[in-house]
């Protein structure tokens, strides 16, 4: 199975982070993984996404053109990959940011509203973390939620150390929210 | 009556004739870098570095390891160079075109960045090797095959000084400028070559000596008029003196 | 056993260099590389090497020059604007036979063109890219893995054939993670006995590009390069294949465009038409006989590139006398879209 997902939001959400945590948490579970960020002129304000395949042989391209999942935090990124998912496809988008409804049909949507749920867990900016949990929830076969403890232990900086035990207190609260397909 | 031998061809020289035109300064300034190179017994640990230019061939004149750089580009060159072997002898040899027009950059942030080299500058006002053209330190109304009027600063700027603009940078350890065209001038520039050699040898950072030299071909004038010229009319606009020593400015 | 690392493709290069003994590296900033100067100023400190950033890419790819003259292994590393500029300092190696190793991520061009990966620069790296008669060696990698797998054969290739080396990626591939298992580092690093290391006990070394006098003196040097670029081209073809045995079709395309080409062969096979996949990892030298080879056994060669065509004139030359070649691109920064290079081959069929 190969499942090709995009991560978009305004440059600061932390998407790119997302995606890359999910890499390693995958690959540790022996998953073949990539990762491509979007890299613009910009460095803050713009948008930003990254493309993650996940599969369990040999990923043949990295680039995603057509995501089997979306994890959109804000209006701009819905409005440009909704259009791109496949049919059947899930979108995760957040609630917080975001007030109209995905447009199309053929998708199962799932509205969340992450940053109330990062700042009620501790960590206002954590939104980002919200959505990861949410995915692993609603696709098992990503990698199991555990596994983030030792991806968040790897991806973040010694620097930044500090915010892994409250954004996996908030990873762990996305996961455990009540989930419905709109 | 006891014979006393008072002089010898250096031996870090090679005994060949040189390219070099007759009354030209890059014959004088290489037979004082050998010079050094003896007394302070250092030909097994310099390396030199030569530019694009009529001193391309510097390297079949010294008894060193040579490297040729690209036009321009010898500070860089010899940046790397230096920074492979820490404990070698880098010694950057350049005219004004290679210096001061097509390698101003590496020129001025080799000499920011302080680098344990020593610089060379030989600045005869003029473009030799192609043939005459307009160099960066042509005097103003100097007659060359690219200004054939004379050069006019109102259309291709004023002549640089580049020990003056070096000399506005905090880094460089030792900034002289010295002259080659009479016997007085010609043994200040031996010691202000060996200074800048002594002060990469004891580590004490980027030397740099400019030498008024003489190009009687390319000015058209006879050797003894050219070192005249040197005298009366480069001096004067670029003026021979010591503008840095110990990283102090004077 | 090593254990995999997430690794993005800029840093895996920065590290292998590091494993395959390279401590000295100078380079001018521009985007997509930036990862590797980053990774390199913060590494080399701390393994004893020399991390210098340049004024320009003129004067990074001289001191490259100047350490390499000096006997060290030496990186630098750009994207395709830069490396437009390091061709002079290429060139002058090239005639001085020093090794070192140059990457050059790609981006759209030409001029400034834009910051995405493309593959507009084979025809300059292919071809020499500087004045006069020389070759690079020119290495594809296709993925995170390759990129530091091949970075240490490159510092090895430059090495054995005092032959600058050049790593070819796309902005792509220096962006992106995959897993990675660091490749061992390069113990014994060969003696240089032509290095400037000061005359002693020796006669002086020189290095030098000009050759003047006599008339035939450069000519007869041009012939010796040719001899040794002979040799590579005799001993050093790198090239992948996949799903090529029963193939009616056949794909070329390297680096990025080679994954999506990969994509289009799943979905291609999945329906049953027979196609395959001619990857060339060296650029230069080009998988010649191979790629005749292959040819030989299909109905149909589809070339796909980042770029308007110029490695597939490398196909035409070598496979067009035994099937058609047709082509497929992209320029400006952007990516053949898989679900074209599947329409396309269902077209021969």
């Amino acid at each position: 199975m190969t499942k090709e997902l995009i991560f978009a939001g305004f440059g600061g959400q932390g998407v790119i982070l997302a995606g890359k945590i999910l890499c390693i948490a995958a690959m540790k579970e022996d998953k073949c993984v990539s990762h491509i960020p979007s890299y613009g002129a910009e460095m803050r304000g713009g948008t930003a996404n990254c493309s993650v395949v996940v599969a369990d042989e040999e990923i043949a391209s990295p680039v995603v053109e057509h995501p089997d999942i979306c994890i959109v935090l804000n209006k701009p990124s819905l409005d440009k990959f909704e259009p791109r998912m496949k049919e059947g496809g899930i979108l995760i988008y957040n609630t917080s940011l975001i007030e109209n409804k995905p447009k199309r049909t053929d998708i199962k949507v799932y509205g969340i509203d992450c940053n109330r749920i990062a700042a009620e867990n501790g960590s206002e900016r954590a939104g980002n973390m919200v959505a990861l949990g949410a995915l692993v929830k609603i696709v098992p076969w990503l990698c199991s939620v555990d596994s983030f403890e030792f991806a968040l232990d790897q991806a973040i900086s010694a620097r930044n150390k500090k915010f892994n035990e409250v954004n996996l207190k908030v990873i762990k609260a996305g996961y455990d929210l009540p989930l419905n397909a709109q | 009556m006891s014979e006393e031998k008072i002089y010898s061809f250096p031996k870090s020289m090679r005994e060949v004739t040189t390219h070099y035109c007759a009354g030209c300064g890059h014959g004088i300034v290489h037979k004082l870098i050998a010079q050094i190179m003896d007394e302070l017994g250092i030909q097994e640990k310099t390396l030199v570095i030569a530019p694009v230019g009529c001193s391309v061939l510097a390297y079949n004149y010294l008894k060193a390891d040579g490297l040729e750089a690209a036009h321009g580009r010898a500070p860089a060159v010899s940046t790397g160079l230096k920074r492979v072997h820490k404990d070698k002898v880098v010694i950057c040899y350049q005219g004004d075109g290679d210096l001061l027009a097509i390698g101003t950059a590496e020129t001025v942030h080799a000499a920011n960045r302080g680098e344990h080299i020593t610089v060379i500058f030989i600045n005869n006002a003029i473009y030799g090797m192609t043939g005459g053209q307009m160099a960066p330190t042509t005097m103003e109304g100097q007659v060359t095959k690219t200004t054939p009027y004379g050069r006019d600063p109102k259309e291709v700027g004023w002549p640089i000084r580049a020990c003056e603009l070096l000399n506005t940078l905090e880094a460089p350890y030792y900034i002289e400028r010295c002259a080659v065209y009479d016997v007085k001038h010609i043994n200040q520039t031996k010691k202000a070559i060996k200074k800048a050699i002594q002060n990469q040898i004891d580590g004490k950072g980027y030397s740099f000596v400019e030498i008024l030299s003489m190009c009687p071909t390319n000015w058209g004038v006879d050797p003894t008029k050219a070192a005249e010229w040197v005298r009366d009319v480069m001096e004067p606009y670029y003026p021979v003196k010591c503008f840095r020593d110990g990283g102090e400015k004077k | 056993m090593s254990e995999k690392i997430l690794m993005k493709g800029n840093e895996a290069i920065g590290e292998a260099a590091i494993l395959a003994g390279c401590r000295h590296y100078f380079a001018y900033p521009i985007t997509p590389q930036n990862e590797i100067p980053a990774y390199m100023a913060k590494r080399l400190p701390e393994v004893g090497g020399t991390f210098l950033q340049a004024e320009s890419e003129l004067a990074a790819v001289s001191m490259v020059m100047g350490a390499s003259a000096g006997g060290a292994r030496v990186m630098t590393s750009s994207s395709s604007p830069g490396i437009s500029l390091k061709q002079e300092g290429i060139s002058y190696m090239s005639g001085a036979q020093l090794p070192a190793v140059i990457v050059n991520m790609m981006r759209g061009g030409p001029g400034l063109g834009n910051i995405a990966g493309a593959q507009g620069d084979y025809f300059q790296a292919t071809r020499g890219g500087g004045n006069g008669d020389y070759h690079v060696l020119v290495i594809a990698p296709g993925n995170v893995q390759e990129l530091a797998d091949y970075t240490i054969k490159a510092f090895d290739l430059a090495d054995k054939y005092r032959i600058v080396c050049m790593i070819l990626g796309d902005g792509y591939l220096g962006q992106m993670s995959e897993p990675l298992i660091l490749p061992k580092a390069v113990e014994n690093l060969p003696a240089k006995d032509w290095a400037l290391t000061g005359a002693k006990g020796r006669e002086p070394h020189i290095i030098a590009s000009l050759r003047l006098n006599p008339d035939n003196y450069l000519e007869k040097h041009v012939y010796d390069l040719y001899e040794n670029y002979k040799k590579i081209e005799e001993n050093e073809v790198i090239y992948d294949t996949q799903n090529l045995d029963d193939a009616d079709y056949m794909i070329v395309a390297y680096g990025t465009a080679s994954r999506i080409c990969k994509k289009a062969i799943r979905m291609l096979r999945a329906e049953g038409i027979k196609v395959g996949l001619f990857r060339p990892v060296t650029l230069w030298p080009f998988p010649k006989k191979e790629i005749a080879e292959a040819a030989k056994k299909v109905k149909k060669i589809l070339t796909v590139e980042m770029s308007m065509g110029q490695m597939v004139q490398d196909v035409q030359i070598n496979a067009g006398k035994f099937c058609d070649v047709d082509f497929l691109g992209r320029p400006g920064g952007m990516l053949p879209e898989v679900e074209k290079i599947v329409q396309r081959v269902k077209s021969y069929v």
